[in-house]
């Protein structure tokens, strides 16, 4: 057993697992988030409320997460990885017995995704599979990692809720990156995707296909579906290089522009505090990946290596996605800005994120584990 | 270099640690380069497309709203009010904020059942004749009820709204439509004529009369309003405003009371009078009978009550009074006295012998006179005093058409009078060239013969013989007829209408009026004279003339046998003409009644309204001298 002596960011004092950079880069960027979302709510303070509490529950759930040693995570991973399989089949019967969309599961008492789940899940179960395989990764390995991605990736889909399963995706996608997977496998399924395209595009929804020819020509469809786009790019462009001002965004106060406390938030960052407002906030997510990715490579399992690699880099990417959504260089999908969008799932969901990397910062000490 | 660092699993003396580590650092690069592109393309949104977006932001939250310039108001004389504006409650629509809009009609008709087919066809389309973006009409007239069973709903119809609007009102109803007209919806062919930035509020223009004709003064110039509207295009505040210039108040020279009178006399028959001031021109009383309630077609006339107007036998819709041409029959006589006189066809000596009928020489036809067994010997007087058709034949013939013509035009028949009135006619008096030109004929002297007491090719209208009677009137002295007699701007100033004088027409030996004027007077107080039936009880000296404009030829033979028509619409029309006091006339009157004898009993009852008015002194002064 190598004990490598890193810095360590325990605050004996508190006892708390806290990564103090990261920390304050999460504080600044949900400061920030919470200061835009004041005025894109129409200067509410009951969305402003509602927003800090679920921030200071989604902070104790960080905490707590942190507090638990990562070789624990490695152990519950099988059983929640198929618990959460089990919950979206259950969703989808439950949305078959009604109708349209259905992402919830309803406990009566409390409501939520089990799609969120598979968001951490995901990366847990493939990390955990190829730590329990070999590096580099046969390609019966990596068949089977992928289909553990992609299962309940085509369930989460279905519902339809294709933003969530893109980042499920990515989350999956990243460990097997991170574990060294072939250049030759993502050229492949480059291809790959690209010669299916034609045949997945008839399994697209008409919604989902509208976006993709909307961001090709938005102008055609000015007051459709091209709408969410030209109005963003408006409230972004007039924005200028200091914007508008703090609140004084008429887009988004005038209700020009869609979702705007929501997935379409930066927009809002953009018209009042322009290209200044913007680099912030691109700045705040890259510094936190970069953190991220220390921490990550400073991990002491090939475990809690990929693991940590895969949820920063869900956060980025999901940052990255929403962001060029909005500037209209990516479709329309419903991926929210990280610590930014007004919403409690995906907020939990990100905090948990840092909680398990957090704990895989500060738990420096693995008992049964070691880097092979 | 590139396939060591990127294919481990081809180097298997690379460990595991190294290759984690590698991947690492290599995801730092991509985040790094992923957020400069973001910032690239941030940069190129906010400073080399700022303008561009900066503009389309402005254009998306600021719209300039027109403001409707109220339309100036048209009263009488004497300040009566003949049109106004009233507010009332209108049911809009914006449809680019409707999602469905045939659902959302069919809803809305379940709450407000007084929206009829009739409302949503013309809504459609007027709609196709605005921007999605500006709101067109749906139903006018909303009641206050209507107006909170709305209210109460209007949660479930985005895009619909109740605006208050002020609509056009016209208190005489019937009394006035000919002449006042009527505003109506503007319709595709003026879209095109009228002056697009100063009507864009407007939804209404002048269609006929007085509202027509002083459209540009009535009415005014748009205001505008800049305002910051949200994305439903509900406005959020005013920026900045112009307000409007609200149309000139017309006064008009026709006397409410006088036209009510007139109209009253007119019951039962169709016709019209024609009552003008002969000292200036203007006109105080112009009626036309049967007619309509123009406060329908301010609303959008329904299409079955606009067929009933337009298919009736009494034609309503019709302005007699300057549209109605007849001929002026016998009411020409005096005119034609004047013509002779000035011609040197007759003097006031020469008399002829009439045996009932006239002949020209050399033809076997037989011009008969009205009277079967002739007036016997008569002068010039004598023939306008009872009428004498043989008298006038014999002027005519001798006298020649264009002589005929050429005074007649100076008397303004076959021309406008250029009243402030659109729809004017000019009628015809016709003459060889006039024969040539349309009919492709040559002149007759048999021609001469029937337009010598009126019948004929020759068409008034009664308008045109007020105007006639009016010029004789005053010796020849003659003003362009109006109605304006004054408008005000909104600044208080006043510009009073100035009468424009005719060239007069200059007779050789002005003592032919006279001749004329007094056989006129004889026409009323004389025991022999046609005009016994306005009586010569009047409290004022009146000269007049009266007329039967044959509608129904009968043959020479069947004028004999006094064959009775019965069918109404083949019986003589009645004129009269006549101008008051004789010697120092004010007004001139022209009536006609279609089908009927009575042109002269109306005719009294308007002169004696009008004389009813003036004070006291005049009437006891007039009163001795009858």
């Amino acid at each position: 057993m190598r004990i490598k002596n890193s810095p360590t960011y325990k605050l004996p004092r508190l006892g708390l697992h806290i990564d103090l950079p990261l920390m304050i880069l999460i504080l600044l960027l949900a400061a920030f988030g919470l200061i835009i979302l004041y005025s894109a709510g129409g200067q509410s303070m009951a969305v402003l409320m509602r927003q800090s509490m679920r921030l200071i529950s989604a902070f104790f759930l960080m905490f707590f997460l942190s507090f638990i040693p990562p070789h624990k995570y490695k152990s519950w991973t099988p059983t929640l990885y198929f618990i959460g399989l089990l919950l979206l089949i259950a969703v989808m019967i439950i949305g078959r017995i009604g109708k349209g969309a259905q992402r919830w599961l309803d406990l009566g008492f409390f409501r939520f995704q089990p799609s969120e789940i598979m968001k951490l899940a995901v990366p847990m179960m493939i990390a955990w599979y190829i730590d329990k395989k070999k590096i580099p990764m046969s390609l019966p390995t990596i068949i089977i990692s992928a289909s553990l991605m992609l299962i309940p990736c085509a369930l989460i889909a279905k519902q339809p809720d294709l933003g969530t399963a893109i980042m499920v995706a990515i989350a999956g996608g990243s460990v097997l990156f991170a574990a060294g997977l072939a250049w030759q496998f993502f050229a492949l399924l480059a291809i790959s995707g690209a010669v299916a395209a034609p045949f997945l595009w008839h399994f697209l929804h008409d919604y989902q296909k509208k976006r993709l020819i909307t961001l090709l020509h938005p102008e055609q469809d000015p007051l459709g579906s091209g709408y969410h786009i030209i109005q963003s790019k408006i409230a972004i462009g007039s924005g200028g290089t200091f914007g508008k001002g703090w609140l004084n965004g008429t887009q988004a106060h005038l209700n020009f522009l869609p979702e705007h406390a929501t997935d379409f938030i930066f927009a809002v960052c953009g018209e009042e505090f322009g290209l200044i407002g913007g680099i912030i906030i691109i700045t705040l997510l890259t510094i936190i990946a970069l953190r991220g990715i220390y921490i990550a490579k400073n991990a002491h399992s090939t475990f809690t290596r990929l693991l940590a690699t895969s949820l920063i880099s869900t956060f980025f990417l999901s940052g990255f996605v929403n962001i060029a959504m909005v500037m209209g260089v990516l479709p329309v999908v419903g991926i929210p800005l990280p610590l930014v969008s007004y919403g409690g799932t995906a907020m939990l969901t990100f905090f948990a994120f840092f909680g398990v990397i957090m704990s895989i910062g500060t738990h420096h000490i693995m008992f049964e584990e070691k880097v092979r | 270099m590139n396939k060591k660092l990127f294919a481990p699993q081809k180097k298997p003396q690379r460990s595991i640690q190294e290759v984690l580590t590698f991947r690492a650092v290599f995801l730092q690069v991509v985040f790094f380069i992923l957020a400069l592109l973001l910032c690239v393309r941030l940069f190129f949104l906010t400073c080399f497309q700022y303008n561009h977006f900066a503009t389309l932001s402005l254009k998306n939250q600021m719209k300039i709203l027109p403001v409707t310039p109220p339309r100036g108001i048209i009263l009488d004389r004497n300040g009566v009010i003949l049109a106004e504006n009233r507010p009332v409650y209108v049911l809009e629509v914006i449809p680019e904020h409707v999602k469905k809009l045939e659902e959302s009609l069919a809803n809305i008709q379940k709450i407000l059942p007084s929206l009829t087919a009739d409302d949503i066809q013309r809504f459609q389309k007027e709609r196709k004749q605005h921007r999605r973006d500006t709101p067109s009409v749906l139903k006018m007239h909303l009641s206050l009820e209507e107006v909170a069973i709305f209210a109460s709903h209007q949660y479930k119809f985005p895009g619909f709204h109740i605006s208050a609007k002020l609509m056009r009102h016209y208190p005489f109803k019937k009394k006035m439509a000919h002449i006042i007209g009527y505003v109506g919806r503007i319709n595709e062919h003026e879209l095109k004529t009228i002056d697009n930035l100063n009507y864009q509020g407007t939804n209404f223009i002048g269609k006929q009369g007085i509202e027509k004709y002083y459209e540009d003064i009535l009415h005014g110039t748009v205001g505008y309003e800049q305002v910051e509207t949200n994305v439903n295009g509900k406005i959020i505040r005013v920026l900045s405003k112009q307000p409007p210039v609200s149309g000139r108040k017309i006064y008009l020279t026709i006397d409410a009371r006088l036209q009510k009178i007139a109209y009253k006399a007119l019951k039962g028959v169709e016709g019209s009078v024609a009552l003008i001031d002969v000292k200036n021109g203007g006109v105080l009383a112009l009626v036309s009978r049967p007619s309509f309630n123009p406060n329908l077609f301010t609303t959008g006339i329904s299409s079955k009550d606009y067929k009933e107007l337009l298919n009736s036998k009494e034609r309503p819709l019709f302005h007699r009074a300057v549209r109605g041409l007849y001929p002026p029959a016998s009411t020409v006589k005096p005119f034609m006295a004047i013509a002779g006189l000035e011609g040197g066809a007759v003097n006031e000596k020469f008399g002829i012998r009439d045996p009932g009928w006239f002949m020209l020489p050399g033809v076997s036809h037989r011009y008969r006179d009205w009277k079967r067994t002739g007036h016997g010997t008569v002068n010039v007087s004598r023939a306008v005093m009872v009428s004498c058709d043989i008298f006038f034949y014999t002027l005519g013939h001798k006298l020649g058409i264009n002589s005929i013509a050429s005074m007649m035009s100076k008397f303004g028949f076959g021309e406008l009078t250029g009243i402030d009135i659109p729809e004017e006619l000019p009628g015809i008096m016709p003459s060889p060239i006039w024969k040539k030109a349309k009919k492709h004929q040559s002149w007759y002297p048999g021609d001469t013969i029937i337009t010598s007491i009126g019948q004929g090719f020759w068409l008034a209208s009664p308008l045109q013989l007020a105007q006639a009677a009016a010029i004789l009137s005053q010796k020849g002295v003659g003003y362009k007829l109006h109605m304006l007699n004054k408008m005000i701007d909104e600044n208080d100033n006043q510009i009073i209408y100035s009468p424009i004088a005719k060239s007069p027409i200059e007779l050789s030996d002005p003592h032919y009026w006279q001749i004329v004027h007094d056989a006129m007077h004889a026409v009323i107080t004389n025991n022999e004279g046609t005009g016994y039936r306005f009586g010569r009880d009047a409290f004022y000296p009146v000269a007049g003339k009266t007329g039967t404009a044959q509608v129904f030829a009968l043959s020479q033979n069947d004028h004999n046998k006094k064959t009775i028509i019965t069918n109404k619409y083949l019986k003589d029309h009645s004129w009269f003409i006549a101008f008051a006091p004789v010697e120092s006339p004010e007004v001139a009157i022209a009536v006609m009644v279609e089908h009927e004898m009575t042109a002269s009993q109306v005719a009294r009852q308007v002169l004696d309204a009008y004389f009813q008015g003036r004070n006291n002194e005049f009437i006891k002064e007039n009163i001795s001298a009858h």
